[in-house]
């Protein structure tokens, strides 16, 4: 078997902020209702608490961000996925649930640099300066859907696969040199 | 003779020489200046010809509200037309050219409608064009089209680009004059995130043209204080260049900065439309002078009194060295000041009030200037350019009293406040008596989300004209004199740019139009690129008068966004080009590509229609393709297929009543073919789905079915039967998909080695995990083309290689990939119905012979009530059969199977439809489905389809299923 | 272009990350229901020029349905609350009361719902 490929195969581009599409990631989407089964497997999988609402809980390589009142985004290298769907269903054996590895599924981008946010700001209905620390926004890059979160000095933004290109497009339009907000 | 004067000028840089060129002639302006003022200052008064009769134009104001001198502005890739002078900021290299006149500016022939202008009043196309209707379309409309239009259309693409940005702020402050600025201070020192917008380049907007005091400092002292304060603060920002556009619902205010137009081709964007979110607006937009209704206030020359005052003071350019001034308030004073301390003429102005005792009258006066009180102008003199005003007194009917020699006029019918961002999301407006004004009434503001005022008004937009606070006093002069009679009506120009002058309003009122609406579409008043914004209270005043009513209960035409054009360039943002829209590319696609695909779109994916070789025609590779796939062994890209996890101890039960037939029952390993229908019955998706354990099935849907149809879960899920133990995943882009199709497929897989696809070990309509050539892979043995088929789905990051290793593999056994067109012709010969072709949200699954796979025992699926309405359980419903064309030819698509008689509108009667027409290459001849009245109950009938030639095609009416009926092929 | 607050994820989304779902606190009718009561669920909507409830998707967030009582005519936002719910809360009610006092209508299709 091949390695696995991201998208766009680590594309990049710099302007006023760096861009570059990072990956393959790891990531398992977990739905639950929550409660104490649901703590002890978000500990054995990625070894965070559970994030409190619209957060997200880093640890390392790892991390845990709040999708919904009953989803839970999993973070993690992407070899080690097969050993977080083991343990979480180990934990959550008998308990009503769907874990799904949705690593292949997604294309995950680093927006960084002093200017990042306002990348994002041409592209995303998001007020960044209000965007708490931790705190994990979902919402649209332009015409498709998209979660972000700043961490590390700049932004990660997840996006589904199939539209790879065109957030990269995007990304790369709105960080183009000379088209700084302030 | 218009020219820059010696010295002043507090906006230009005179040590900063621009060149620039306007109809091809190089001219020579200052940083700073605005093309109007750099025209005026190269004595290019007339700068346009209106729209209808072709009259000299000159510029008549200062900024956005100028209706005359718009011009087409760059070149090429760079040309915009109808751009405003006033509102261009000049630059090296600027290309400006006339607009609406040929073959030249100074000499055109379309000035003929002038002098035909009596034959041509309001309405005048309305009433001249109706007879004979055939010559609307072929004769009098390309002939006035050919003469319509101010502007030249650009040809080329648009060279620049450009962005949009989303902002948020408490406050939102539109206009950095005095009451901006303020408004702008005192919220940011109560702690508010404050944007301040302004339309023009620099801060101040009136004040200091008039060189005010404000808080008892020199105006200019206490702007940069304040711009400094304003500045040094983190919870400010200002941004210059920027039209607050509109306002919309909950505190959305669209702003258009205009980024770059000063600087073309310096790679920035050059618009960014904001998309702002406040909590409240504050409109500090100030006020727009108003024109006097007077004969031949449109010659070149005339302009507006706070205009002609800007060009003099902002940029050291005088309009003309003899200016009457005409009036109907203070404020033009000011300007008879300014000029004469410019050490210009002003031989007199001419005031229609009985009297002006206020200080600026004095300070006139004082000055040395002739004022004239109870008079006006009864015609200005001039062409192309004013040379004179005849003078009359206002109470009369224009008798002459007296002519003075002039090079421009100055005139000034007082102020409208700019209400349009209070108007735009329905905030009400009071008539002023004093100030003869409409002016925003505080008790009935637009509403937030919460129900508080949205936008709040300062300064001038508020109707506080005067900026000590004293109430001005602005008696209404709509036509000047008084009583005038219609030789000089016919010449009062209310709107220029469309030419609609008062003789054209009092027309309108006197054939009967009564609403103000009606009358601004029966005269195009206000309906030019300015939208009124000199215009529309002038003539809105005419039309009371003309009523006999009063311009309160007449009211306002509807404020509507945008306050100033914006360029659709703005509006489209980001999105051109390669990410006009988002384009979904499976993880094959760039094989594909390499591979010479012909893409189609399916949504928003772009997926393979064939694989056309050299020399070979589309039609021709999709051929190739089916016999291949029939013969030997196809590849399809199925990744586009969606996914759907449902799991859950109540998954059996949800997939029970989402589906028409049972899935509950399926056995763990097993796939079920099952149908989704709407509410109301119709068929709306289908797909296999597969039982992975005891409380896990993986659906699939119709390739872009699968957002909608996980939200269609979802709905269900979260607001009916909420206490349900289900989880859905949509894992459609997880995985890619390759569907193996062919007689060879088995051999195929067999070499790449890693699991057992036997007959014995993976059936038909039951799937298995494994791995092949080392790819995971799960492997569902289900067919949708007869074939002996497999499709496998490998983790999406896979995807490229798994299918390289299949199409390597595959060459041993003659693999061809083949296309969306090749899997409609498979599925077609074997009667399989496809999602949108057999449907159209008006069939039901037994319009298509469907029963087997609805259940007959279930007490409730989502439609089943819907089905058992009377109409849809009609026997004379159209229902799906097979057809043959008696001569072997293709049935085209769309056509209808005709039937005896014609209906109520004299339509020729029809019985069924064809939903699926192809060339098949299996059987050499074409095959079509469709719906038929009784169709299953008419085998062997010959019905007749209309085609697009006219003319009919014959066909034999016979089952579906056009190969291999036993299903022998595919369960081998 | 409405603001409407999600109350699964508490983000102030725009109308543009939200997906309309028409006329909240409809009752299914399926199978033996009579016509006029499947009319009613199908095709009966209230257009009423004020108070309304809506269902509304976080389509671009959580993907939850919630539902929304406002104003139609001033746009005014009563509030938003999760869809598990037949009616209205209380203090959805209150709000309403307090702000429209001269509101009467229900928000069942046959008008029953009245407080």
């Amino acid at each position: 078997m091949s390695d696995p490929v991201s998208a766009l195969n680590g594309a990049s581009f710099n302007g006023f902020a760096s861009v570059r599409e990072v990956g393959p990631l790891g990531m398992i989407s977990l739905r639950h209702k929550g409660g104490a089964a649901l703590t002890k497997a978000i500990k054995a999988a990625v070894g965070t608490k559970v994030p409190a609402q619209r957060k997200i809980e880093v640890a390392g390589d790892k991390a845990c961000g709040w999708m919904s009142p009953d989803e839970y985004l999993l973070v993690l290298p992407y070899g080690e996925v097969g050993a977080a769907m083991d343990a979480l269903a180990k934990a959550l054996d008998g308990e009503h649930h769907l874990a799904a590895d949705v690593s292949d599924a997604r294309a995950v981008f680093r927006v960084e640099g002093d200017k990042a946010d306002q990348v994002l700001a041409k592209l995303s209905p998001v007020d960044f300066a209000t965007l708490e620390p931790g705190e994990l926004r979902r919402s649209r890059a332009a015409q498709v859907a998209a979660a972000m979160w700043a961490q590390d000095g700049g932004f990660t933004v997840v996006c589904f696969r199939s539209v790879a290109v065109y957030v990269m497009g995007l990304l790369t339009h709105s960080a183009q040199p000379g088209s700084e907000l302030a | 003779m218009s020219t820059r004067l010696a010295k002043g000028g507090r906006l230009i840089n005179r040590t900063a020489p621009v060149e620039f060129s306007f109809n091809g002639k190089k001219m020579k302006g200052f940083q700073g200046d605005s093309l109007a003022a750099a025209l005026l200052a190269n004595d290019q008064v007339m700068v346009g010809r209106s729209f209808k009769y072709h009259r000299p134009r000159g510029i008549v104001a200062a900024g956005p509200e100028e209706p005359n001198a718009l011009v087409n502005l760059g070149t090429g890739a760079r040309l915009e037309p109808n751009q405003r002078t006033t509102t261009t900021e000049l630059f090296s290299g600027l290309e400006a050219t006339s607009q609406n006149h040929w073959p030249s500016l100074s000499f055109d022939v379309g000035v003929i409608n002038n002098y035909a202008s009596r034959f041509m009043p309001a309405g005048f196309y309305y009433k001249t064009f109706m007879h004979p209707r055939p010559f609307w379309k072929h004769v009098f409309e390309p002939v006035i089209r050919r003469a319509a239009g101010l502007g030249k259309a650009p040809t080329q693409g648009d060279a620049d680009r450009y962005e949009q940005a989303y902002a948020f702020c408490d406050v939102l402050v539109v206009g950095a004059g005095i009451a901006g600025l303020k408004a702008a201070k005192s919220a940011a020192d109560a702690g508010q995130r404050v944007i301040l917008v302004e339309q023009t380049p620099v801060l101040g907007g009136r004040a200091p043209v008039d060189d005010t005091e404000v808080d008892g400092k020199p105006v200019e002292a206490w702007l940069s204080a304040m711009e400094a304060d304003l500045a040094a603060r983190d919870n400010v920002t200002i941004r210059v260049r920027t039209v607050a556009a509109g306002v919309y619902d909950h505190g959305y205010v669209l702003a258009d900065e205009r980024v770059a137009d000063h600087t073309p081709g310096d790679g920035r964007p050059k618009h960014r439309l904001w998309r702002i979110r406040t909590a409240k607006v504050i409109n500090a937009a100030g006020a727009i002078e108003r024109p006097l209704s007077f004969a031949g206030n449109d010659i070149p020359g005339v302009m507006l009194a706070g205009a002609l005052r800007d060009y003099v003071v902002n940029y050291g350019v005088s309009p003309g060295d003899r200016t009457v001034v005409v009036t109907n308030n203070d404020s033009a004073y000011q300007t008879a000041l300014a000029l004469k301390a410019a050490g210009l003429d002003v031989p007199a102005v001419l005031d229609a009030r009985a009297s002006a005792t206020g200080a600026l009258p004095e300070a006139a006066r004082k000055a040395g200037i002739r004022v004239i009180t109870g008079h006006g102008i009864a015609k200005v003199k001039g062409g192309k350019r004013v040379t004179g005003v005849s003078v009359c007194a206002q109470a009369g009917e224009g008798s002459v009293t007296e002519e003075i020699g002039c090079d421009a006029v100055a005139m000034s019918g007082g102020w409208s406040p700019v209400v349009h961002l209070w108007s735009h999301c329905g905030g009400k407006l009071n008539w002023d008596d004093t100030i003869s004004a409409f002016v925003p009434d505080p008790t009935r503001p637009p509403l937030n989300h919460d129900g508080s005022a949205m936008v709040e008004v300062v300064g001038a937009a508020s109707g506080d004209l005067d900026l000590s606070g004293k109430p001005s006093t602005i008696p209404p002069v709509w036509v000047m004199p008084q009583g005038a009679p219609i030789k000089l009506r016919s010449k009062m120009w209310l709107d220029y740019q469309n030419d609609v002058k008062v003789s054209d309003v009092q027309l309108a009122a006197r054939e009967g139009y009564m609403s103000v609406e009606h009358t601004k579409r029966y005269t195009t008043l206000g309906m030019a690129t300015d939208q009124g914004k000199l215009s529309n209270i002038n003539g809105l005043a005419i039309l009371a008068d003309s009523l006999g009513s009063e311009i309160p209960q007449v009211g306002t035409t509807t404020f509507r966004p945008p306050y100033t054009p914006v360029t659709i360039g703005a509006l489209a943002g980001e999105s051109r080009g390669d990410i006009f829209q988002p384009l979904r590319r499976t993880p094959m696609h760039e094989a594909h590509e390499k591979a010479g695909a012909y893409f189609e779109p399916v949504g928003l994916w772009r997926r393979p229609y064939c694989f056309p070789r050299a020399g070979e025609t589309h039609e021709q590779a999709v051929h190739r393709e089916v016999n291949n796939t029939r013969n030997n062994v196809g590849l399809l890209d199925a990744s586009t297929l969606g996914k759907i996890i449902v799991k859950g101890p109540d998954a059996g039960k949800f997939l029970d009543m989402l589906y028409t037939g049972v899935m509950s029952t399926l056995p763990v390993g097993k796939c079920r073919y099952g149908l989704m229908c709407n509410e109301q019955g119709f068929l709306s998706d289908d797909g296999v789905v597969a039982r992975i354990d005891e409380d896990t099935w993986l659906c699939h849907t119709t390739s872009g079915g699968a957002d909608r149809i996980h939200g269609w879960m979802e709905d269900w899920l979260q607001c009916e039967w909420w206490d349900w133990k289900v989880f859905t995943a949509n894992v459609t882009e997880q995985y890619a998909q390759v569907a193996v199709v062919g007689p060879n497929a088995r051999k195929l897989l067999e070499s790449l080695g890693g699991m057992d696809v036997s007959k014995e070990a993976l059936p038909f309509m039951q799937w298995a995990d494994g791995t092949l050539a080392g790819f995971p892979v799960r492997v569902y043995r289900i067919s949708f083309s007869g074939e002996l088929s497999y499709e496998i789905a490998v983790p999406a990051s896979h995807g490229a290689a798994f299918w390289e290793a299949c199409t390597k593999a595959g060459k041993a056994f003659d693999a061809m990939p083949y296309g969306t067109e090749g899997l409609h012709v498979l599925r077609a010969e074997k009667g399989f119905i496809m999602i949108g072709d057999e449907t159209d949200g008006t069939v039901i699954p037994q319009d298509l012979g469907l029963d087997w796979a609805i259940s007959k025992k279930k007490a409730d699926y989502l439609g089943k009530r819907g089905q058992d309405r009377s109409y849809l359980a009609s026997p004379d419903r159209w229902k799906l059969v097979g057809f043959e064309t008696l001569d072997g030819s293709v049935i085209p698509d769309g056509s209808y199977i005709i039937a005896s008689g014609t209906n109520a509108n004299g339509q020729r009667n029809t019985q069924g439809r064809v939903t699926s027409t192809y060339y098949s290459p299996t059987l050499k001849r074409g095959i079509a489905m469709g719906l038929l009245k009784h169709g299953p109950t008419r085998m062997g009938e010959v019905v007749e389809f209309n085609t697009v030639k006219g003319g009919t095609v014959k066909a034999k009416v016979r089952d579906t299923v056009f190969f291999d009926k036993d299903g022998e092929k595919q369960n081998v | 272009m409405l603001t409407l607050e999600c109350p699964y994820c508490g983000v102030k989304a725009d109308e543009t990350e939200l997906a309309p779902g028409y006329e909240a606190h409809l009752k299914r009718f399926g199978p033996g229901s009579s016509p006029e009561e499947f009319e009613a669920y199908m095709f009966a909507r209230k257009n009423p020029k004020g108070v309304h409830f809506e269902r509304w998707r976080h389509a671009y967030g959580c993907g939850k349905w919630f539902l929304a009582a406002r104003c139609t005519a001033t746009l005014e936002v009563f509030g938003t609350y999760p869809a598990q719910v037949s009616e209205p809360p209380a203090d959805i009610i209150k709000k309403i009361q307090a702000r429209r006092p001269e509101w009467k209508s229900g928000w069942q299709p046959d008008g029953k719902g009245t407080k």
